[in-house]
């Protein structure tokens, strides 16, 4: 076992194991993101309150889970880099900023759609939304931060830093709903006790939740697989790989 | 039928949200997947340079 992470840690093993897992794992978020839209815009009932419009929380919520996920990903990955300088973990990091990003991107661009016929407004400036918003800037802001700097490694570990620092964000986001009065509706389903929610909805959100984790996992390694390749470009093995490829 | 697709009135709101999410899904994929074959030839065009430099 430890040494398979040794190998996995090792660029050009980890491109050969990626390389096939990932169809494997684009087949489970595909069954996974099918059956989950399926339950969720046929099997799941109209809500009482909010009629259909409700059915964009299947895509809403399972992305702001996403993006605060993503983000703890990457900030854990960024400090692994940092304190024990393992390329895979500088590698990780960087490319989780791209996908938190269009994440955040999604919760917050459908949650202004959902907010349109629910609250008479495309957005508030209310704690969730702007917390949610200052999450796009740091993710956006570790990307431009990342490209900015020439050497790979010296620009992962300024990245890993700001990573770090944007944590304080995330309590911020998750608690804003309770800290402070606002149009977001409070938590449903991470409640201590039975989430109030109806279970034919309760299984599709979830779904969701997975699909959207598993797809991560997918977009992670096939950026990975190229920042491997970048980096590790005058190596014997990449070199094979392009005469293959000729 | 009809009235799936009416969603109660949302139709717009809701399909729009899943049309984006389908979007942005898949340039997550896409992005990737192209940056990938370019750096390849890119590489591959860069090697067959430097064997031309060799003769």
């Amino acid at each position: 076992m430890l040494r398979f992470f040794h190998q996995l840690a090792s660029p050009r093993h980890f491109y050969r194991i990626s390389g096939k897992l990932i169809p494997w794992l684009a087949l489970a978020c595909l069954v996974f993101t099918l059956t989950g839209v399926y339950q969720g815009l046929v099997v799941a009932p109209t809500d009482y309150q909010q009629g259909d419009s409700y059915r964009i929380m299947f895509i809403h919520v399972p992305a702001a889970w996403m993006s605060l996920f993503i983000y703890m990903v990457m900030a854990a990955a960024g400090v692994i880099g940092l304190v024990w300088h393992i390329k895979l973990a500088e590698i990780v990091a960087i490319s989780s900023a791209h996908i938190g990003a269009s994440f955040t991107f999604l919760a917050l661009i459908t949650g202004s759609i959902w907010g349109k016929p629910m609250w008479g407004t495309w957005w508030v400036w209310d704690a969730r939304l702007t917390s949610e918003l200052i999450l796009l800037f740091l993710y956006l802001g570790v990307i431009a931060l990342y490209n900015a700097v020439e050497d790979r490694r010296t620009a992962a570990r300024a990245t890993s830093i700001l990573a770090l620092v944007g944590v304080v964000n995330i309590p911020i986001i998750h608690y804003s709903v309770e800290w402070w009065n606002t149009l977001h509706q409070g938590p449903t389903v991470t409640k201590f006790d039975a989430p109030s929610i109806d279970l034919r909805m309760l299984i599709p959100l979830l779904l969701m939740a997975v699909a959207f984790k598993i797809f991560y996992a997918v977009v992670l390694l096939l950026r990975a697989r190229v920042e491997v390749l970048q980096r590790e470009r005058n190596s014997a093995w990449v070199q094979e790989l392009v005469k293959e490829h000729e | 039928m009809n009235d799936f697709f009416h969603m109660g009135g949302y139709a717009v709101y809701v399909w729009s949200s899943y049309g984006i999410a389908l979007l942005v899904l898949l340039a997550n994929v896409i992005a990737p997947v192209r940056a990938r074959r370019k750096l390849l030839s890119q590489l591959a065009r860069s090697k067959q340079r430097a064997r031309r430099m060799q003769r």
